[in-house]
């Protein structure tokens, strides 16, 4: 019997799929599974676990959140960056914030699920949470001293022409103090909760203020990484913390700067990436020389 | 050292490498894909599928060839996400819901992978590794067929045969693709790639937390998702992801396999045609658009314009310590320059002129140096636009390669080129109509931004997102879905149409008013056309988008 030429194509690609699928699908990543049990590859094949006195505490490769059970940081260990995957450092729920560069009207709701923050005002909380943990001042640009993003809503006679006729600071609510009294003779106002006011006509001006070019608090302390799970933080990160993370343990600061140089990786080659600093491996190596009092 | 240097120097050891392997690599390929003799596995292969490797096919032939490979490719992974639930390795993930399975099934056999879920908790590891990992295989040999395809229209004359679809397609998986694959994956194993089959440990943190450590077949995958330009990840935040990328290193790795096959394929050509030279030009054009885009996208991203990375002091938003911004910048024009659409770093948070340079890697319609196959024939038909350009100013017949650019020629050519900015204008136009922009994440220029950059990169088979946008709505999943089909399969037959009328034809020696194409002028010349074509389609858009917010 002759099939018609169009079934006889779809049964060669019907025959050449399982057997791609034999091949590629099952022998290719199943050999390799078992190439990943031979010395070398195994302990990296499954996940680069560590094991601490007999039970599995983590992967060197996946971050961890060293907060306690409220969320709140626990002093004694160094400080993962912060995470958008689930809770923060969530493997079964990887994420980014995916907040673009121009995020800096935070949504104010008396309704918390309602409400938003803008990547700027997370970024301006965060790094006033930072300075006030670590002792180090926490200011930056575009934000408010009470960790907001320092963003007005400007009204102009003729929309985006012509006098200014009403200045709101939309980040701020009550009870809060507008950042500045006024803008142009203007004096500016709270936001309302529920208001919009870049629909309302406003032109967003966000204000740089006074805070200083370099922050004493690090980027990336005040960002969150694309995966959440990232191992490191920067030398420069590490760096702000030695000094309460030995005062909480009792050590000797230059003792605890010395296991974060030890915990650095540099760049591979030399030209590779940028160096970190592995924060897990780093608070482990604190609980051994220098357990909680 | 400062950052910036070592991202220069990172970029020129690419340059080097790619530079270094061009010929011997090429050359590979070239005997493979030229080659009649055939290992024992191959005459398996053959037999089991039951072709004759010694037919040739028309080039109708060939399209109904990959047409119905692909169409049976789409319907069985289909299926396989569908039923997941009963089989082994599920992990206990329910069925994948029907928009979504035909979303995803198109994405890997187009050689998308745009990724409307989260891997690590929708796909089981049988659905990764049989279903979702054999397509970036196949997909990636089917657009070096189809440029090989082509190539042999330019290289032989008054012929209606262009090689035989099966034949090129088992070859370039066994002979190119798995070879190099077994040993990247053992590489990135080497560097901390998870490969096991494990469902997930649970560890209880220092600070008495709990964790689930995810396992899975990742190395296998992640190597042919980087080599076959694809892009989908094991994991939803892809090469960010500690067990997909965890070194500085294996990032170098990744990145230098995205763009191996993709640039090397213009000696290929050059082999194929006889004249190594055309090969070397082609190569030049891809290069020049390619390395003028990563320098501008590391300028951007190092400088961090707009408010939040000036705030934050760099445009750290979304990128990994290891990799910091000047690798994370190389990484996302590598891979919005080819069709791969893998990450290692979001994209959303890019700056505003950051993110625009990757949209505008994309709108180039990927050919600098493109996805796999789908690279060079996007060029090669965008060379056949500027003879025909360049004939018009001077008033002779265009050829290019001794074959004629006739009307015929350039009717193909051009509505292969119209393709992508109509499913990506229409596309974007209809979401806002319809109001299913609003599960944008940001709002004003970036929202738009997002939704733009949804289409591109469906349109044109990358597969990297402005993730904030949530797509696994039904709308979304179908609309998308039909972009990724339309913008891989229509290119695909006016290629494949193209390459059946080049063969046909009896090639005209070169006469002293025959443009040379593989001189310094023609390479300008290709590079304008490339960047002024993608301009006039594109400004308006990028104007209202990525334009509006960083300038």
């Amino acid at each position: 019997m002759r099939l018609p030429t169009w079934l006889t194509q779809h049964l060669a690609a019907l025959r050449a799929l399982l057997v791609f699928t034999v091949v590629l699908g099952l022998a290719y990543p199943l050999a390799l599974v078992i190439a990943g049990q031979l010395p070398g590859l195994s302990g990296k094949a499954d996940g680069s676990l560590i094991t601490e006195g007999g039970t599995t505490v983590g992967s060197s490769l996946i971050g961890q959140s060293f907060t306690d059970a409220d969320g709140n940081p626990v002093p004694r260990y160094f400080q993962s960056r912060p995470s958008a995957a689930g809770d923060g450092y969530d493997p079964t729920s990887t994420s980014a914030s995916n907040l673009g560069p121009e995020s800096v009207v935070d949504t104010l709701s008396t309704d918390p699920e309602a409400a938003s923050e803008s990547l700027l005002t997370q970024v301006c909380a965060r790094s006033k949470a930072v300075g006030e943990l670590d002792g180090v001042d926490g200011r930056r640009p575009y934000c408010t001293t009470d960790g907001v993003g320092a963003v007005l809503a400007v009204f102009r006679a003729d929309g985006l022409t012509g006098t200014v006729t009403r200045v709101v600071s939309v980040n701020q609510a009550a009870p809060a103090t507008p950042f500045v009294s006024s803008w142009q003779g203007v004096p500016v106002e709270l936001a309302r909760p529920g208001e919009d006011y870049v629909a309302a006509g406003g032109l967003i001006v966000p204000v740089r203020g006074d805070a200083p070019a370099e922050p004493a608090v690090p980027s990336d302390a005040v960002t969150a990484s694309g995966s959440g799970l990232d191992p490191h933080i920067s030398p420069a990160y590490a760096r702000i913390q030695v000094a309460r993370v030995a005062r909480e343990r009792g050590a000797d600061p230059a003792a605890v700067r010395a296991l974060v140089e030890k915990h650095t990786t540099g760049r591979s080659l030399g030209f590779m990436g940028e160096p970190g600093v592995n924060v897990l491996e780093l608070n482990l190596a604190l609980d051994e020389r220098f357990p909680a009092r | 050292m400062t950052m910036t240097t070592a991202g220069v120097v990172f970029v020129l050891s690419l340059v080097a490498a790619l530079v270094a392997v061009y010929k011997p690599f090429g050359d590979y390929m070239f005997r493979v894909v030229s080659g009649t003799e055939q290992s024992r596995m191959e005459r398996g292969m053959y037999r089991l599928v039951g072709v004759n490797p010694a037919a040739e096919q028309s080039w109708g032939v060939y399209a109904r060839s990959v047409l119905a490979f692909s169409a049976i490719s789409i319907l069985f992974l289909y299926l396989l996400q569908r039923v997941q639930d009963k089989l082994w390795l599920s992990l206990g993930f329910d069925p994948v819901v029907p928009h979504g399975a035909w979303n995803t099934a198109v994405s890997f056999v187009t050689n998308t992978n745009w990724q409307w879920y989260s891997g690590e908790s929708t796909m089981g590891h049988l659905v990764q590794m049989a279903g979702l990992a054999v397509q970036n295989f196949v997909s990636a040999a089917v657009g070096i067929a189809v440029a090989v395809a082509l190539v042999r229209g330019f290289a032989r004359s008054r012929t209606g045969e262009l090689g035989n679809f099966w034949v090129d397609l088992t070859r370039i998986v066994l002979r190119i693709l798995l070879p190099i694959a077994v040993l990247g994956a053992l590489a990135l194993m080497f560097g901390g790639v998870v490969q096991n089959l494990s469902g997930g440990t649970d560890v209880t943190t220092l600070t008495g937390g709990t964790q689930t450590i995810t396992g899975g077949p990742v190395a296998s995958q992640e190597v042919i998702k980087e080599l076959g330009t694809n892009g989908g990840g094991f994991y939803n935040v892809n090469s960010a992801h500690p067990f997909e990328n965890p070194t500085t290193w294996t990032n170098w790795i990744e990145i230098f396999l995205i763009l191996l096959i993709p640039f090397s394929l213009p000696r290929v050509f050059g082999r194929m045609v006889g004249q190594n030279r055309q090969g070397y030009a082609i190569a030049a054009v891809m290069a020049i658009l390619a390395l003028a885009s990563i320098t501008l996208t590391n300028v951007f991203e190092l400088s961090g314009h707009g408010t939040v990375p000036q705030a934050v002091g760099a445009a750290l938003e979304g990128k990994e310590v290891r990799f910091d911004v000047s690798n994370s910048a190389t990484f996302a024009a590598a891979t919005t320059l080819t069709s791969t659409g893998a990450v290692n770093s979001f994209h959303d948070s890019f700056t505003p002129l950051g993110g625009g340079m990757l949209l505008g890697n994309m709108m180039l319609g990927e050919v600098a140096p493109g996805g796999v196959g789908a690279g060079l024939y996007g060029l090669l038909i965008l060379a056949v636009i500027t003879v025909f350009v360049a004939g018009l100013m001077v008033g002779r017949t265009p050829e290019y390669l001794g074959k004629k650019i006739g009307s015929r020629e350039i009717k193909l050519a051009s509505l292969y080129f119209l393709v992508t900015p109509a499913l990506v204008l229409t596309g974007t136009a209809a979401a806002f109509a319809t109001g299913n922009n609003s599960t944008a994440l940001n709002v004003g220029p970036h929202g738009l931004s997002e939704v733009l950059y949804a289409f591109t990169s469906a349109s044109n088979n990358n597969g990297s997102a402005f993730a904030g946008i949530t797509v696994s709505t039904p709308w979304w999943n179908t609309a998308l879905g039909l972009c990724m089909l339309l913008g891989r399969f229509l290119p695909i037959i006016f290629v494949l149409a193209l390459a059946g009328s080049l063969a046909r034809q009896q090639p005209t020696p070169a006469s002293e008013g025959t443009l040379p194409t593989h001189r310094p002028l023609f390479v300008g010349m290709v590079v304008g056309v490339t960047v002024i074509l993608v301009a006039l389609t594109f400004l308006p858009a990028l104007a209202l988008g990525p334009l509006a917010e960083g300038l």
